[in-house]
């Protein structure tokens, strides 16, 4: 750490704007310029799709939120019933992803595989994040539902189709478990090994260790590999717009068909019906942004968490 | 290797004479360690006497501190491990299958060489061990007579609630001893405890290491001569050479050890690191 | 010997052997069987996705349907516009992606280090990467296709690269990261100065690793669907103009998924496993074989 201040100190001394050529303040803006996009991009994206809300937000207001009725042929925009499909299906993603992708990272970080075994698992894992959401979308036709539809129609009673927010929320936990599991195993690998062998020198268990110490220990970064799977799981469209059943309704059971803000986006934005319908879907895309920001900047406050207390 | 045996039985001897005390906590024969397949140490006789305290020096990568991990089976639990020949704890052999580790550690207590309190509250880092063999009533009094035990009570007791992390370094560290102590164990295993503390602090603990020398078996692994020879009533000397495999070269009191060294790698270690 | 030195303490002796009571080890052993049976179901997906589009891709894969243009249900066709579509939107969005990545990646390594400005940019490229692809589609709708009044390459382009960005970015900074620092001393004590340093040094010797970050950026593009769908829409003849609505891999495979027609479906297949290859080859290629470290 000391060594690094020096360094860093020498590197002040060396690039002083006296001691450089002209190339470099040209380049160094260049750069910066270039940073900076990114943040511009941000901003960007922030004024577009709040400005072409507009037209939506001055008609229905707050009530775009309290309201599920969605109807293109009479000019009448809710978003109530995408809200609500978007937050359910992704609690429910959680609610697999996040005990799969905890035992996972623990797995793959508390000595229970040789090194050997434990690199292609690893792999594996990531690779789950690697294949494109619309191949998850056509095996959940094709193969999940099929495979599901029994268990969806005794569960409810014989009247799923086997699409709905359940299904959609079960094939979203595929798609986010490589965001919390390789998250929490980089979090789980960064905390002290000391620590480990200091519980277990006092004769706990391999579990009890990893329940009273290490969870404890990474919890921010836990809590943050789990808040950035959310905002994956709340923004994901192609898998869940195939499988949901795409019903503009608050649905009556969790096995009922049902609708997210991407997937309505997905489904109607190319043909939107006119400038309201456009304007109200861009809202929805607004409200959608909003949120996956939150979340996300959620997420990196836990996160940063994290690198501060390693320092 | 005969040669190294009567030196044992002579110094033992000598230990006989001068404090009468022969019960042996670890008993440790003829024994080998690998990593995997590479041999760590090999042919380690050695007598660790009971309510003493017994420093392990030498140079580094003699295999010193694997030797401490060895004795309560901590080596284990990073990487595959494979041992030969005895270590006896009371006469138990602490390698049988049977044996079970939890119960081992509980009795054989480990203070790191950084200090390494857990990441919650003073009063917890101390319950943690208590609280896995399920004692659930009188924590407060167990919380504090450790730590008193431990010469710490005074400096935490307002503040048992807080984070043990916002301690100094030197109190954290002898946190970390209230923290094997709290389980009641036989024997404290020591890795090098002061390396990381600056001389006050160091005093400090070798003040405690006193104070509970009384009460169990201390072994220290220490780089600091001067160390070994104010606290240690028995030290063992670990060497290496080309082939990278630690053995113990000699062994004894303290005070025989460091002025009347028997081995020429002894006197030389000891003389080089005192210069 | 041994027995001379164990006659104390025989209870310790009993206590060793004692087993670990039963709700210890009970939570011991059950969790260790959960952590297996939860790794291994999160396996199956995978193996499933992998199995299924194999054996389903390579049945309706032929010479026709990767050549030919998508033809009336009855007829003959094929996906061979969407496969050159998706090449090109992709070539499009990395041209105009890699240089704002690989410069921001150089100014975050580089220049700003632990100041407030770079703090800040770097907080933005972690915001950027978990902004929804479908949010980053409808950007580019409002910028480009409102405007320009249709969907084009050009659009599509545009949100892939804002989507490629931070990938770009968070790796050509982790390559340069790994330069040793004396690397950089060493340049500067012989005279260069640092724009020199950085072109003639460090990015070259970080050059595996940029190159990753570059690939990895690409395969999250190529399987991108959800921003093409109305910002490149889609397209049944070969491409000719960017500036035109353009067919993809990815928007084909979604709207043949959800058709009624079965030569339909197992295009969709034939698409995916198309796809699929291309992304992990990309994927693995970047992981195994430019990740070469200092």
């Amino acid at each position: 750490m000391t060594q690094l201040t020096r360094k860093e100190e020498a590197s002040a001394e060396i690039f002083t704007p006296q001691g450089t050529l002209p190339a470099d303040p040209i380049f160094n803006n260049v750069v910066k310029v270039a940073g900076l996009a990114v943040i511009g991009v941000l901003i960007w994206i922030t004024l577009v799709v709040a400005g072409d809300s507009l037209p939506a937000i001055r008609q229905f207001g707050f009530g775009f939120l309290t309201d599920s009725n969605w109807d293109p042929n009479s000019d009448q925009f809710g978003g109530l019933s995408f809200v609500f499909g978007t937050v359910a299906t992704a609690l429910i993603a959680m609610a697999f992803a996040i005990p799969i992708g905890l035992g996972i990272a623990i797995f793959l970080t508390e000595d229970f595989l040789p090194e050997a075994v434990l690199t292609p698992i690893s792999f594996m894992v990531e690779l789950l994040a690697a294949i494109p959401s619309v191949v998850y979308g056509l095996w959940g036709i094709f193969v999940m539902i099929p495979i599901l539809r029994p268990l969806l129609q005794w569960l409810s009673g014989g009247s799923s189709s086997g699409y709905g927010l359940f299904t959609a929320g079960l094939l979203l936990s595929i798609m986010v478990l490589p965001t919390v599991a390789s998250i929490s195993r980089e979090v789980l690998k960064s905390i002290p090994r000391s620590l480990r062998n200091a519980s277990l020198a006092l004769g706990a268990t391999r579990w009890e260790t990893i329940f009273r110490v290490m969870i404890p220990a990474g919890t921010s970064g836990i809590v943050g590999a789990c808040v950035l799977g959310l905002g994956r799981a709340l923004g994901e469209t192609m898998a869940v717009t195939m499988v949901i059943g795409n019903a503009p309704e608050i649905p009556k059971s969790i096995f009922a068909p049902a609708y997210t803000i991407a997937a309505v986006l997905a489904n109607e934005f190319g043909e939107a019906s006119g400038e309201l319908h456009l304007s109200s879907l861009f809202f929805a895309g607004f409200l959608l942004f909003v949120i996956t920001l939150l979340v996300n900047i959620l997420a990196e406050i836990f996160v940063r968490r994290v690198s501060l207390e390693r320092q | 290797m005969v040669n190294r045996e009567d030196v044992n039985r002579e110094n033992i001897g000598i230990e006989k004479s001068s404090t009468g005390n022969l019960v042996k906590t670890f008993t440790v024969r003829d024994m080998a360690f690998y990593y995997g397949t590479r041999k760590a140490l090999d042919g380690i006789n050695a007598d660790i006497t009971e309510k003493s305290i017994t420093s392990i020096i030498g140079p580094s990568g003699c295999g010193k501190s694997t030797f401490l991990k060895s004795l309560n089976r901590i080596a284990e639990a990073e990487t595959k491990v494979r041992i030969d020949g005895k270590i006896l704890l009371y006469g138990q052999d602490i390698y049988d299958p049977k044996v079970n580790l939890t119960r081992l550690r509980k009795r054989v207590g480990m203070v790191f060489q950084r200090p390494n309190p857990f990441p919650m509250s003073i009063y917890d880092n101390i319950a943690y061990g208590p609280r896995l063999f399920g004692t659930k009533d009188n924590l407060d009094d167990l919380v504090e007579s450790t730590l008193k035990k431990s010469a710490l009570w005074e400096e935490v007791k307002d503040k048992l609630r807080t984070s043990a992390q916002g301690l100094s370094g030197g109190q954290q560290q002898r946190l970390c001893i209230a923290r094997s102590l709290a389980v009641d164990p036989d024997v404290l295993l020591m890795d090098e405890p002061c390396s990381a503390l600056d001389p006050i602090a160091t005093l400090r603990i070798e003040e405690l290491m006193f104070i509970l020398r009384d009460q169990l078996t201390i072994i220290i692994v220490t780089h600091n001569m001067q160390q070994a020879a104010r606290v240690s009533d028995h030290t063992l000397f670990f060497n290496t050479d080309e082939s990278r495999i630690g053995n113990l070269v000699e062994c004894g009191a303290t005070k025989t050890i460091f002025s009347n060294p028997v081995d020429k790698r002894t006197e030389d270690y000891i003389t080089g690191r005192f210069g | 010997m041994i027995s001379t030195s164990s006659p104390n303490k025989p209870d310790l002796i009993e206590e060793l052997d004692q087993p670990l009571n039963f709700e210890r080890a009970f939570f011991d052993k059950g969790m260790t069987i959960l952590s297996i049976i939860f790794t291994l179901i999160a396996l199956v997906p995978l193996f499933s996705v992998l199995y299924y589009v194999l054996v389903n891709g390579f049945s309706s894969l032929n010479w026709t349907v990767l050549t030919s243009l998508p033809a009336p249900t009855g007829s003959i066709g094929g996906f061979g516009n969407a496969i050159q579509g998706s090449f090109i939107i992709v070539a499009l969005a990395t041209a105009l992606s890699v240089p704002f990545g690989v410069l921001t990646g150089i100014y975050l390594s580089e220049y700003g280090r632990d100041n407030v400005v770079d703090d800040f940019i770097r907080f933005g490229v972690n915001v950027l990467s978990g902004v929804p692809s479908i949010i980053v589609g409808v950007f580019a709708y409002g910028v480009l296709v409102i405007p320009l009044k249709t969907p084009s390459a050009w659009a599509g382009a545009f949100a892939l690269a804002i989507l490629m960005l931070p990938i770009i970015v968070r790796t050509t900074e982790e390559a340069l990261k790994l330069i040793p620092w004396e690397l950089r001393l060493a340049s500067l004590g012989l005279g260069a100065n640092r724009f020199q340093t950085i072109a003639k040094v460090i990015v070259p010797a970080a050059f595996p690793g940029i190159i990753t970050g570059i690939l990895l950026g690409i395969s999250r593009a190529a399987g991108e669907t959800a921003p093409l769908i109305f910002t490149a829409a889609s397209s049944t003849y070969w491409f000719t103009r960017p500036n035109l609505p353009t067919a993809s891999l990815a928007t084909l495979i979604f709207s043949y998924a959800t058709s009624a027609y079965n030569d339909l479906k197992s295009q969709a297949w034939a698409a995916s496993l198309l796809l699929l290859m291309l992304v992990l080859t990309i994927n693995i290629l970047a992981r195994f074989v430019f990740r070469r470290r200092f």
